[in-house]
């Protein structure tokens, strides 16, 4: 077993070996496949183009969706604005209200406060407890000038998946445009475009064992979506994202797409087992909350806080294995993860919590070396805490008069 | 974000862990940050009837840099004066410990607290002279 033990997936995941020999193949002159996708007049550009085809067919294929359907973008965050600003630029005339929620990324969030700066109404829905949209709340907050709703259908940091059926019926009855951001959920949980009433979706490469700096929109043609281009130049990707294809991050995302459809089935429960490993070593340890309900997400995925103790600090004492915190310590804000503030839970719990994320080359051994590590270490770190001294001693942190700073 | 060598020694090696009774009244207690903040730290030191630190003690819930502030804080009190103690300044623990500009706070932290420590020291014996002339 090799130190550092990567246990951020949900950041980002390694490229797969069998994406990366595949995406070599597209770099040099050796195989002849180093083309411009847009050449129609020679062979360089056909072989190419036909690679890329290829890749959409394998990227729609993960969704149950037609090739046509698939814009290549530069990663989620780009889907995500090309989507939401595409969506509200084009329907302006209709209606200038959005719905979101405050969980959601930062890609979606910010095209909202762009938005909101061009004269947009954005309403940000609140979660319930467990991270997941009470719908009754989010029909009540549809409006007759609606036009867009955004909601994820992965959360990124507590990895809860929202009922995007459930969502999109209400939406569609509506004829309001539902996008999800699922750059968590591709070849985590089973997508069907068909079966499902959403009409913009953004993916991510690099979360499914592909390259970083590519993705996806998912841009539905029955009934058809329309989306003003907010990158313009070559009218490539039908008129919606100008800019020469990059063929080689393209095959990568082609490839780790297919290889996510193939294998994601047996995958999702080995991860489920070594997820519940850690979980069931880490049970005994006093004064753990998990966030999010562990029921209702995929099993990548544990956000754990553990009390009276300082998420960074954590992590520093962590050193041997890579994991991500919701302190603030972490961020350049300073403020604590505003999800599981959205969620309810107090800040203190915020700052003491870490993400775990699983993934594909996650191991037994690796798992129960961060249960003996952290049992070490969350240990010293009370012995350091007079916080956990106070709550020994049976005070009420709740009483004390903090001198806040 | 990579930390200095001496800043990794006092978190992995904190100095002076723990706790004096802090009724004691030779012993002054400065508790600063709130939980919500992220950061709360307890120094306290053991006076001398010559004013001297004799000893210091403290618990810290914070980041790394927090920890080892603290810890290096203690280090630093003992054996100075009252006065000499609260001529410290966070900009001399940033320094030493070599902390990154977001970590600042931590060494300001730092310094809140042995000011705290003194004037609860101090504050304990004036009472306590106060008892004396009661009682005389």
């Amino acid at each position: 077993m090799k130190t550092p033990i990567y246990f951020d997936y949900s950041a980002t995941t390694p490229v797969d070996p069998r994406v990366a020999k595949e995406m070599c193949r597209y770099l040099t002159m050796e195989d002849g496949l180093f083309g411009n996708p847009a050449s129609r007049s020679h062979v360089f550009g056909w072989r190419v183009e036909e690679a890329v085809l290829e890749a959409r067919k394998n990227v729609a294929a993960l969704l149950n969706a037609d090739s046509r359907e698939v814009i290549w973008t530069s990663g989620a965050t780009e889907s995500d604005n090309l989507a939401l600003k595409g969506t509200a630029h084009f329907h302006a005339k209709k209606g200038k209200h959005i719905v979101t929620c405050k969980t959601e990324h930062k890609a979606v969030l910010d095209s909202c406060r762009q938005l909101e700066r061009e004269g947009f109404e954005v309403t940000y829905l609140v979660p319930e407890p467990s991270g997941l949209i009470d719908l009754s709340k989010l029909e009540a907050a549809l409006r007759d000038d609606t036009i867009l709703v955004s909601i994820m259908h992965v959360n990124n940091e507590i990895g809860v998946i929202q009922d995007i059926r459930a969502i999109g019926e209400l939406t569609r009855s509506r004829g309001i445009i539902f996008h999800v951001d699922a750059a968590q959920s591709a070849g985590k949980v089973a997508i069907d475009v068909q079966d499902l009433d959403v009409d913009l979706m953004s993916f991510s490469a690099h979360k499914v064992y592909g390259p970083k700096g590519i993705g996806a929109l998912y841009v539905r043609r029955r009934p058809r979506v329309r989306i003003e281009a907010q990158m313009h130049g070559g009218g490539h990707e039908r008129g919606m994202r100008s800019g020469t294809l990059a063929p080689h991050q393209i095959v990568g995302m082609g490839e780790a797409f297919r290889i996510a459809r193939e294998e994601m089935a047996a995958e999702n429960e080995r991860i489920g087992w070594l997820r519940d490993r850690l979980l069931h070593g880490l049970r005994d340890i006093e004064e753990t909350y998990i966030n999010g309900d562990l029921k209702r997400g995929v099993p990548h995925n544990l956000n754990i806080s553990f009390n009276y103790i300082e998420g960074e600090s954590l992590m520093m004492a962590l050193k041997d294995i890579a994991v991500s915190s919701g302190s603030a310590c972490t961020s350049a804000s300073l403020e604590p993860s505003y999800v599981l503030r959205a969620l309810g839970r107090s800040d203190e719990l915020a700052h003491s919590s870490l993400r775990f994320s699983i993934g594909r080359f996650t191991t037994e051994e690796e798992i129960d070396y961060a249960v003996k590590l952290l049992h070490e270490k969350v240990g010293k770190l009370r012995k350091l805490s007079p916080l956990w001294e106070m709550h020994q001693e049976g005070i009420d942190l709740e009483s004390v008069q903090w001198a806040a700073h | 974000m990579a930390y200095s060598k001496k800043l990794i020694d006092h978190y992995e090696n904190p100095r002076n862990v723990g706790v004096f009774d802090k009724k004691d009244q030779e012993v002054g207690t400065g508790m600063v940050g709130a939980p919500a903040c992220g950061d709360v730290m307890r120094l306290q030191i053991k006076v001398s009837d010559e004013g001297v630190i004799e000893d210091a003690r403290f618990k810290t819930y914070g980041c790394g840099s927090a920890i080892a502030s603290s810890s290096l804080l203690t280090e630093w009190v003992k054996g100075k004066t009252l006065d000499q103690a609260a001529e410290i300044k966070n900009s001399d623990i940033a320094e030493e410990l070599a902390l990154p500009p977001v970590k600042i706070h931590c060494s300001v932290l730092a310094e809140d607290a042995i000011k705290a420590a003194i004037s609860d020291y101090q504050a304990k014996q004036q009472s306590d002279d106060g008892r004396e002339e009661e009682v005389a």
